[in-house]
């Protein structure tokens, strides 16, 4: 085994291993007279234990996807199966119980709370959660063990970024949903990011999604799904995933 | 700057919840403002119009009889311009249909023709036709009250002489705009009329033919009222000469001076506090639109927009606001005060009111609000014409939070993380945060002083008729009577009790300051008349010395111990200097009192009494009330339980209807200010929230941290506002006290509560208001904005 090469690729064909599936999943929004379709039909599987990196140009649909997906969004029509829960005939509160349950984000902008320090950020997800880890832990993971009584302010982009991932995986999710989570990062801040999603990936099997426009980033993937105008353009399987810290952009 | 009005009138119209509510505050100062303006203004207007038209009297005398002759000599005194004599004489009617006795206050006019001095207005019919002794003018309220109408007919005892009378004409005067029946704290309408008769007929009935007992003067500009009384007092001592007086000591006159007073305050105060309010409400919306949109302010710059450009667009901003609120208050005010004005015209009886919504009115409106927008806008304003391009443009950071002193505590190891965002968000911004404490005890504050008002006025109306007037009926006697009167009335049907009292005018004087009123003399342990101190105990009267109403003795600035000058006004007019033995702490009225004997001696007379009070038995008025007219001292009887549903009646509609308006815009302060500020932390943490909601939280755990806030405020705000209210309520107290009535100074429990409970009510409402915007949330795009 090599080091920069990665070889525990999960089962990425049998539907018995499924985490997600959508069937003519389409997203239309109006806005005043015309129609905007964002998503025109997708048909996705996603895999426990995979992680994905989802690419397209922008307005190519890949957030309104990732929304759907997370229980932010309703899809306009098709299907979108959580394992064996329908999301799209959930109602808001199931929802909320889904996205408490099962699953984690990371946007762009980190979104943490302003007025709350590192570990006050990855306690409140843990607060409400079951079998949750302890924040500590959970910065741990993310290597920032050292700065939990720090606030946001006190924090650089990177590290912020690394408390929001502390925040979503701390529930231990099924699912971790990232939107651009190195979007506003430079690469070798960027880089730690993608390490510590990786490692939560692997040490915890949590099925993982990352959206970029850095399509560099999908040498670290499993699978490498592309949009085009709200469809699947093609979907390409990595046999050989490298780790994020041979990458280079 | 096509563009820029397109982005103020967008922004207007998001916020256009929050528009309105500051708007409507501010439309309440202004309000408050026109109405007190406005209603003074047309009282001022009406009065002297009334005044000057009517010739009315600046000093006026009472004695006991005069001839003729006295009166041509006191007319050519210097300083006075015009003097006339006429007759006055109490006087009981019955009007058909109605079984109460009415008292009557019957004058002489010169035959067939107006007086020079209080000329009536005639609101139908005329004057009595020189040639009949049976017609009458009548006072308009009380013509009102039975719809009496010139041709109908009046029954009246004129000196124990029963008479028929003809109404020939209805009338106003200036003497009795207020028109309150002597003795009487409050009119009453259908128990006591003015009359106005032939001076031959009245003369002939009481024995005055070619003799006066009243008379009535107005001054040359630039003489002293002063000396002209000391002029008179000196001419009709003689006479039985009961002391000149000027309009300060006419109850109608003094009674709408007080009331005007009362607007005074009113036009202060309460405009005062609701623009200040509003001030503070602007101040917070624009700094908060002014610090989201940094960038834009930013992108303006950058494309060569000009600071006077960008102040330009915010200030207009506020200009719209509180234009809006002009325009609210101003009508809202124009509408209120014309209605008020109205109010006061069932008490003042002035011919037409001269309303006007003054320029002068609106002119101070718009600069009190344009200042109290300006006030607010400034700080906002300035902060972003000091913004440079480049501050603006760096991408937003995380608001700076410390850990505060808390940290370690128990009590925050205990809180859970959105109890830890709520306390962190108000020490973060303290100042906001202190406002808007400051801003909530406000609104509490007034709710307190409203309810405060409704209550304190409730119980000094219990004060007044369960301790002090506890007699159900009064009886006036015409003249003096020996005391064994008492008695003889003891074996009239229905009666339980009886106590019989002497009263005479007097003027009491301290230093220079000098004071009319009536002098009581009564049993030592009166049971039908109260006197209470302050705790409501009742006190017993001293031997020797006087008591007087706390008030009246405030007023003259004497202290119990000081020596007293007191002069009676009546018979042979002495003068005594008596020592004030203490006072007593009654609401309604001012009084004199001293035990009866005591009085009698120093009026240098018998055992006597000019006034009874009946305890009966009230199943048994009907038949006691046509025994009491027939006798023939009586000149008047009073029912205590109808003047006390007169005056709450009064108070109802005058007093409390202000305190309601007062409590409607005190809940509409509360509320803008706690649905502003709603709006404010809602709009400001959208993106935690939508963060919070993404995590798995449900709208009502999110909505929790913003209702946690308010309600942490609100409750912060509750106890303070208290205390602010019960300052307010106090200074109100000192400022509307006057001689006819004094409210208690008690806030009841119920009052804290009600205040507690209005305002717990607008936070619920404005919760409940910005739940609905919490609901509609879309996670998706709040993510998305970047703020
Ligand atoms: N709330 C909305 N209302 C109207 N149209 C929307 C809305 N949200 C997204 N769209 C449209 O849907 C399409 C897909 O948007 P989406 O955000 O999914 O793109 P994306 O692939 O994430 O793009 P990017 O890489 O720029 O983030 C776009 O054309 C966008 O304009
Ligand atoms: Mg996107």
């Amino acid at each position: 085994m090599n080091a920069d090469t990665r070889h525990d690729v999960p089962d990425v064909s049998s539907t018995a291993n499924s985490v997600f599936r959508t069937n003519g999943l389409t997203r239309t929004y109006r806005v005043g007279e015309t129609e905007i379709h964002a998503l025109r039909g997708i048909d996705l599987t996603l895999y426990a234990g995979e992680l994905a990196v989802m690419l397209g140009a922008s307005g190519s649909g890949k957030s309104t996807l990732l929304n759907i997906l997370g229980g932010l969004d309703h899809a306009s029509s098709g299907q979108v199966l959580y394992r064996d829960q329908d999301l799209s005939q959930a109602s808001e509160r199931q929802l909320t119980i889904y996205r408490r349950d099962h699953v984690g984000f990371v946007f762009q902008f980190y979104n943490l709370i302003s007025s709350l320090t590192a570990r006050e950020n990855v306690a409140i997800v843990t607060d409400i959660c079951r079998d949750a880890m302890a924040p500590e832990q959970a910065l741990e993971l993310v290597g920032l063990g050292q700065r939990l009584d720090h606030f946001p302010a006190q924090l650089s982009g990177g590290e912020q970024q690394r408390v929001a991932i502390a925040r979503a995986i701390a529930k231990q999710p099924a699912v971790l949903l990232c939107d651009e989570p190195t979007g506003a990062l430079d690469s070798a801040t960027g880089r730690q990011v993608l390490e510590a999603l990786l490692a939560v990936n692997q040490r915890l099997g949590t099925t993982t999604v990352i959206i970029t426009h850095n399509a560099v980033i999908g040498e670290m993937a499993h699978r490498v799904i592309l949009l085009r105008d709200g469809r699947i353009a093609s979907i390409e399987r990595n046999a050989q995933p490298c780790s994020p810290s041979t990458l280079v952009w | 700057m096509r563009s820029l009005r397109r982005k103020l009138f967008r922004e207007l119209v998001g916020m256009r919840g929050q528009v309105l509510a500051i708007a409507v505050v501010i439309g309440a100062g202004v309000m408050t403002l026109i109405l007190s303006v406005t209603t003074l203004n047309a009282l001022q207007l009406t009065q002297e119009r009334f005044y000057q038209q009517h010739g009315f009297a600046e000093l006026f005398a009472e004695l006991k009889r005069a001839p003729e002759s006295v009166a041509r000599r006191l007319a050519d005194s210097p300083g006075i311009n015009h003097l006339e004599t006429r007759v006055r004489s109490g006087i009981r009617l019955q009007v058909a249909n109605f079984d109460d006795p009415v008292r009557g206050l019957l004058l002489s006019l010169p035959d067939g023709r107006q007086p020079g001095i209080n000329r009536l207005y005639l609101r139908s019919g005329g004057l009595p036709d020189p040639e009949r002794g049976d017609q009458v003018v009548i006072s308009e309220p009380f013509a009102e009250a039975h719809e009496l109408r010139p041709g109908d007919h009046l029954q009246a005892i004129i000196q124990g002489r029963q008479e028929r009378l003809t109404i020939s004409g209805i009338a106003l005067s200036p003497e009795f705009v207020y028109q309150i029946g002597p003795a009487d704290l409050l009119p009453d309408y259908q128990r006591f009329a003015v009359v106005w008769m032939n001076r031959s007929t009245v003369a002939r009935a009481t024995d005055m033919d070619g003799a006066f007992n009243s008379l009535v003067a107005t001054l040359q500009p630039g003489a002293s009222a002063a000396e002209i009384q000391v002029l008179l007092d000196a001419g009709l001592a003689r006479y039985g000469g009961q002391g000149a007086y000027d309009r300060d000591d006419l109850p109608s006159h003094r009674f709408i001076s007080e009331e005007m007073n009362q607007l005074r305050v009113m036009a202060v105060a309460f405009p005062l506090v609701f623009l200040g309010v509003s001030a503070f409400l602007l101040s917070v919306l624009m700094e908060r639109i002014v610090r989201t949109q940094r960038q834009d302010i930013a992108v303006l710059k950058a494309f060569g927009y000009s600071n006077a450009q960008i102040a330009t667009y915010y200030l207009l901003l506020t200009a719209f606001i509180v234009a809006v609120g002009l325009l609210l208050g101003i009508g809202a005010g124009a509408w209120a005060a014309e209605g008020y004005a109205r109010l006061y015209m069932e008490y003042f009886r002035f011919p037409t009111l001269e309303f006007r919504l003054q320029p002068g009115g609106i002119a101070l409106a718009i600069l009190v609000a344009a200042a109290a927008g300006g006030i607010g806008t400034a700080r906002a304003v300035h902060h972003s014409v000091r913004l440079t391009p480049a501050q603006a443009m760096r991408p937003p950071l995380p608001e700076h939070f410390q850990q505060s002193w808390l940290g370690g505590t128990r009590f925050w190891r205990w809180l859970d993380q959105p109890g830890r965002i709520i306390l962190r968000n108000l020490g973060r911004h303290r100042l906001k945060a202190i406002l808007s404490v400051l801003g909530i005890s406000l609104s509490t504050s007034l709710l307190l002083v409203g309810s405060y008002q409704f209550q304190a006025v409730d119980r000094m109306l219990d004060v007044q008729y369960r301790l002090v007037q506890q007699a159900d009926l009064h009886l006036s006697l015409t003249d003096p009577t020996s005391e064994r009167a008492i008695g003889e009335l003891r074996h009239l049907p229905g009666v339980l009790l009886s106590e019989g009292y002497r009263s005479v005018p007097v003027r009491i004087a301290l230093g220079h300051r000098t004071y009319r009123t009536a002098l009581l003399g009564m049993e030592n342990r009166s049971v039908l008349r109260g006197l209470i101190d302050v705790r409501h105990r009742q006190q017993s009267l001293p031997e020797h010395g006087l008591i007087l109403t706390d008030y009246l003795a405030d007023e003259l600035g004497a202290r119990p111990g000081d020596s007293l000058e007191l002069e009676i006004l009546e018979g042979e007019r002495r003068s005594r200097t008596i020592v004030l033995a203490g006072v007593v702490a009654e609401p309604i009225g001012v009084g004199a009192y001293m035990e009866r004997r005591a009085l009698n001696r120093l009026l240098g007379e018998g055992p006597a009494i000019n006034g009874i009070w009946l305890q009966v038995d009230k199943t048994q008025l009907d038949a006691l009330l046509p025994r009491l007219d027939r006798l023939p001292r009586v000149a008047g009887i009073g029912l205590t339980g109808e003047a006390e549903s007169a005056i709450r009646s009064y108070i109802d509609e005058t007093v409390l209807v202000l305190m309601g308006i007062l409590l409607l815009l005190a809940g509409s302060i509360t509320f803008a200010v706690i649905y502003n500020n709603a709006r404010i932390a809602f709009a400001e943490r959208q993106r935690e929230l939508a963060t919070l909601r993404v995590l798995g939280f449900s709208r009502g755990e999110v909505a929790w941290i913003l209702i946690g806030e308010l309600l942490l405020l609100t409750l912060l705000a509750i106890p303070l506002g208290w205390a602010i209210g019960s300052g307010l309520a106090w200074l109100l107290n000192q400022a509307l006290s006057m001689d006819l009535l004094r409210i208690p100074f008690v806030i009841t429990p119920q009052a804290y509560g009600f205040a507690a409970a209005g305002v717990l009510l607008a936070s619920a409402l404005s919760v409940l208001l910005v739940m609905r915007r919490l609901y509609r949330l879309d996670m998706v795009s709040a993510l998305k904005a970047v703020e």
